[in-house]
């Protein structure tokens, strides 16, 4: 080995605590890169292939009902290669050991052979049989979350006849990945089934022979989906069509996009500013490294040693380091990546499961590393020779020491000698000193980012659920009732309060913008279902105009007082225009509010509700699920505790695992950078902290000058520390805007106390740990050796 | 040698007007003042000064490690003073050899790999064991910087230096922390360098016997070469008396 080979080995092993802790930071940098967009990479996969091999339609359009021979003039819209047409029914469910009414779905599928489109994939048992009545298939999540085997029975009122359904197989589909029903935000696995039976029974339970109510289609390439829209919404109308629609708004796919693209927002920016920031601390620390190093550079160089050859001689060094990191990061992040991925798959129930390293992934994060660590080496590099060797070899003049700001404007007499030493250092010094605060600062705003997601989920828990929502329970009605109808549920056990809604779907457009979606007619001011703005001030219903919620307003380039044109999409489809009378704050799909009376209006109906909200008293409520379940009338009902249990139950299982992660590895990078600075200065100090021991200083006295000085750079450094972080929020914010999801910009100060804590706690033990060097410090080869 | 032979011989060195300024802030330190001089082929010469005279400066100059502020260096037909921080360090490495008045050892490295990392850039270098054979290190060759005493740490420095076998050879006092014999080893190493070799040697010292050993003595002072003597009656280093 080369002399200046072997030079570098040994530098590398005299730091190797340095070194680990470089390799740390930047292992954790990757790792956090590596995992998350590995796991996209290969949900992403997953998923396609999904819907590629089990045939996931384009487009979804349902209607009241028509005739089977319909299918062919759809299938004449140009760009439609396949037309499924079938029967969807929700029906109430009594399922064993479940105290409220569950809601199921019924498809129906040919009997003898598997539909072309959304075909179900078997689990387990076996597809449904012609001639056999009662046969289903059963969504898995249901069947698991009532362990439901086949030869398993579950009751159903079809069409308001209870009918036993037996199960026979159980599938996936992916058209149910996320099992939603429309109307919920959250899937509720317990609540909610679905069930596909054969069309001939199906079709028989609800007087259907001959006709379907649900078509499904598949594209070709070529096909303008829009159009296909707009002509499939014409061929449908006068059979009841409520308007079609594309995989965008299908409401499975929908989650599971919103759910990746909640993903790739972490995937993407919370890794993305981590190696950013990694890739900043490589090169100071590099930076500062070879800067302690400046001597012994200039003597290379008074040999004959050329820049470039020393310039290699550190690379090959940063890249060892940078090469180790990388490949430990790649490999725990992959490792990662792989739990995240199978964890995921299994949420969304994938029956095919794809794990893909990308190696793009890998090369960027290689690529960025070695270009940071690189960029810190070289600038530090030609820092170092550019004075000329002879220069750089001198011994460093005495400092100049000046009394610092504080002691000018006449305040030494606050200041013991120490600090006044200490604070004259890191005067003489800002570059250092400036270098050690971002450094920590950094870090620790890393710290916040990676806990602000909890606190923004908080947030919106407590907004939807606690403040805007109070209800207990919401019931829907198979049709739209009358007034009677609101005092019979009023009259149910428990039952407190109860709220008329009527919810319409229909179409909101402004210019060419618009989006189909359920505009929900409340009282004035309803006392359960409170629609709230931006300060949690509820938003009253104005008697006539809608309110907005801010993302549907922004997508539609609307403000409070602009008009927008409301196209009902049932009964006469009035199409009415409508002031926007004001917009609310929410953090989930855009939605709009009206009055009830106002929709009544619109409707031309009396005094009708499609459903209640209930405020009920929690010791009837198994009571009122037992009456509910035997009420035809009642279509639907969610309870509110179940949303919160599954929602928290998704954050638990997903985003609060990535988020720990994120935490853990922000942990680390901080400790590292505290570390180093710590050492680093210790290095830069070394000669002139030995000569003050020399000198008759104590070993108390000269840990006081390096750790005070530490201890003031990271008390500096936290309180910036934490307004980066909440800028690094700010901007997560804004990317992981999404039409689906938002959310808001707070940082809880239980965030900010953990941050300050990770940061003051790394301070401590890297205080120990260069206290305990000082102890050691070799005052004679100190002084002997210059280096 | 004689005075006349020595000024027909060819200058390996020529400075004109050199000067040196220190910016320190406000304060300006002269450090050189305007010095012309000529090294000759193959002579052994003396800088002698106080502390501050410049010695070093000049030194580091014609060693191509620092530039003046003014003025011009030949090194034969080469301008120094026009060399590009490229060129003078394929100067340096090329064809001279330096020992640092503050030895400059790399501390991660022990004595024969210090010698080793200038020997593996040379030409046609010594092999380091030798070249510290010649300043009795030999036993001595795997101990760090660290475990060497100040003097045997210059001896390293100077091994280093003739170890390249340079052309020209400036010693930034190479015996300051020596003790007469070890000192009488080293300066026997260096003449030894100039006499085979030819090479020509510059020796800054505060030791005045040394100046015996020189073909000519330069005096410093205050920035400025305040004489020049020829020594006739050059002696070989061990017949030097302290
Ligand atoms: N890098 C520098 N910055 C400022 N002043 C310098 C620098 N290098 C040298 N000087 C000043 O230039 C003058 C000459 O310095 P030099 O090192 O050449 O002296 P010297 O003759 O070698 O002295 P010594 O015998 O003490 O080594 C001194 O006054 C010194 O303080
Ligand atoms: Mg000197």
């Amino acid at each position: 080995m080369k002399a200046i080979d072997r030079k570098m080995v040994r530098d590398l092993w005299g730091m190797k605590g340095q070194a680990l802790a470089i390799i740390l930071v930047l292992a954790s940098g990757i790792a956090v890169f590596v995992m998350a967009l590995t796991t996209l990479a290969s949900l992403v996969q997953s998923q396609e292939t999904y819907y590629d091999r089990y045939r996931f339609a384009h487009v979804f359009a349902h209607l009241k009902r028509a005739p089977n021979s319909l299918a062919e003039r759809i299938a004449e819209v140009p760009g439609v290669s396949r037309v499924e047409t079938r029967i969807v029914a929700a029906v109430t469910l009594d399922v064993p050991g479940l105290a409220e009414p569950g809601v199921g779905k019924l498809i129906s599928v040919p009997e003898s052979h598997a539909p072309s489109m959304n075909v179900p994939h078997l689990r387990g048992g076996r597809y449904v049989e012609p001639g056999r009545p009662g046969e289903v298939l059963v969504s898995e999540a249901f069947a698991l979350s009532h362990n439901l085997k086949p030869g398993d029975r579950v009751n159903a009122v079809l069409n308001g006849r209870l009918q036993p359904l037996k199960i026979v197989g159980i599938a996936l589909s992916p058209e149910y990945i996320f099992s939603i029903r429309e109307g919920e935000l959250f899937p509720d696995d317990k609540r909610f089934g679905v069930f596909w039976m054969g069309y001939t029974e199906l079709a028989a339970a609800f007087d259907m022979q001959g006709a379907f109510n649900s078509v499904v289609l598949a594209l070709n390439a070529e096909a303008n989906e829009p159009e296909v829209l707009r002509l499939l919404d014409r061929i449908t109308e006068p059979f009841g069509g409520i308007g079609a629609i594309g995989r965008a708004d299908q409401l499975s796919h929908r989650l599971v996009t919103n759910e990746f693209s909640q993903l790739q927002g972490m995937a993407l920016l919370t890794p993305t500013i981590f190696l950013a920031v990694t890739a900043f601390l490589l090169n100071v620390v590099m930076g500062r490294l070879i800067n302690t190093q400046r001597e012994q550079i200039a003597a290379l160089r008074a040999f004959g040693y050329t820049r470039w050859d020393i310039g290699l001689h550190y690379c090959k060094l940063v890249m060892l380091l940078v090469v180790i990191g990388v490949a430990l990061g790649t490999l725990v992040g992959a490792w990662l990546a792989s739990a995240l991925t199978e964890m995921y798959s299994a949420f969304f129930r994938f029956p095919v499961f794809y794990f893909v390293l990308p190696p793009n992934v890998v090369a960027l994060a290689l690529g960025i590393s070695v270009a940071a660590g690189l960029l810190g080496t070289w600038s530090a590099i030609r820092r170092a020779s550019r004075l000329p060797p002879a220069e750089a070899m001198r011994p460093e003049p005495p400092a100049d020491f000046r009394p610092t700001i504080l002691e000018r404007l006449g305040l030494q007499r606050f200041l013991s000698v120490s600090v006044r030493m200490i604070l004259r250092q890191i005067e003489r010094k800002p570059r250092q000193a400036l270098l050690t605060v971002t450094g920590i600062a950094l870090a620790t705003g890393m710290l916040v980012l990676g806990n602000f997601v909890i606190d923004a989920v908080d947030y919106v828990i407590d907004f939807q659920f606690f403040n805007s929502q109070r209800q207990d329970v919401n019931v829907a009605f198979v049709e739209p009732s009358s007034h009677r109808a609101l005092n019979e549920v009023r009259n149910l056990p428990g039952v407190r309060d109860a709220e008329p809604y009527r919810g319409v779907a229909a179409r909101i457009r402004s210019g060419h913008v618009w989006r189909k979606l359920g505009i929900l007619g409340l009282e004035s001011e309803p006392r359960l279902f409170r629609v709230l703005d931006a300060e949690q001030k509820q938003v009253r219903m104005p008697p006539e105009g809608v309110v907005l919620s801010e993302k549907l307003a922004q997508i539609l380039e609307v403000r409070p007082g602009d008009t927008v044109t409301v196209e009902v999409l049932e009964g006469d489809r009035p199409v009415r225009e409508v002031p926007v009378s004001g917009v609310f704050a929410d953090y989930s799909m855009p939605s709009a509010y009206m009055h009830i009376d106002a929709v009544r209006e619109m409707l031309r109906e009396g005094d009708t509700l499609s459903g209640a909200f209930l405020a009920v008293d929690s010791q009837y409520l198994n009571t009122l699920y037992k009456q509910l379940k035997q009420t035809p009338k009642v279509a639907n009902v969610s309870v509110k505790r179940a949303a919160l249990d599954t929602f928290e139950q998704l954050l638990n299982e997903n985003l609060l695992r990535m988020k720990a992660f994120n935490v853990f590895f922000a942990t680390v990078i901080c400790f590292g950078v505290v570390y180093n600075s710590a050492r680093i200065s210790l290095a830069e100090r070394s000669r002139e902290l030995a000569t003050l021991r020399v000198i008759g200083f104590t070993r108390g006295e000269i840990s006081m000058i390096l750790l005070g000085e530490l201890t003031i750079l990271t008390l500096v450094a936290i309180p910036l520390g934490l307004m980066f972080g909440y800028g690094l929020a700010g901007f997560a914010v804004t990317v992981m805007d999404t039409e689906t999801q938002r959310f808001p910009l707070v940082v809880s100060s239980a965030t900010y106390a953990f941050a300050a804590t990770v940061t003051i706690v790394a301070a401590v033990c890297s205080g120990l740990v260069v206290r305990r060097k000082l102890d050691h410090l070799d005052l004679v080869s100190v002084l002997k050796s210059r280096e | 040698m004689s005075t006349a032979t020595t000024r027909e011989r060819t200058a390996v060195f020529e400075a004109r007007g050199l000067t040196k300024v220190y910016r320190l802030g406000e304060v300006e330190v002269h450090a050189l003042r305007g010095v012309d001089m000529e090294l000759y082929e193959s002579e052994f010469v003396v800088l002698l000064g106080p502390s501050g005279s410049g010695k070093s400066t000049l030194l580091n100059i014609l060693g191509g490690l620092d530039v003046p502020t003014a003025g011009t260096v030949r090194y034969r037909e080469h301008s120094l003073t026009d060399d590009d921080d490229a060129a003078l360090t394929r100067y340096r490495r090329e064809h001279v050899g330096f020992v640092f008045q503050f030895y400059n050892l790399i501390p991660s490295l022990t004595a024969r790999e210090n010698v080793a990392l200038v020997t593996e850039i040379s030409p046609s270098p010594l092999p380091p064991e030798e070249a510290l054979e010649l300043v009795g290190l030999a036993p001595r060759m795997d101990h760090f910087p660290s475990q060497l005493s100040g003097g045997e740490q210059q001896r390293v420095a100077i091994a280093r230096a003739i170890a390249k076998q340079p052309e020209v050879l400036l010693c930034d006092e190479p015996t300051g922390a020596l003790d007469v014999q070890t000192g009488v080893v080293v300066l026997e190493a260096i003449e030894r360098i100039n006499r085979e070799l030819g090479t020509t040697t510059a020796v800054i010292t505060h030791n005045a016997v040394i100046a015996g050993m020189a073909d000519r003595v330069i005096h410093l002072s205050g920035g400025k070469i305040s004489h020049v003597h020829d020594n006739p009656t050059k002696v070989s280093a061990h017949d030097l008396v302290w």
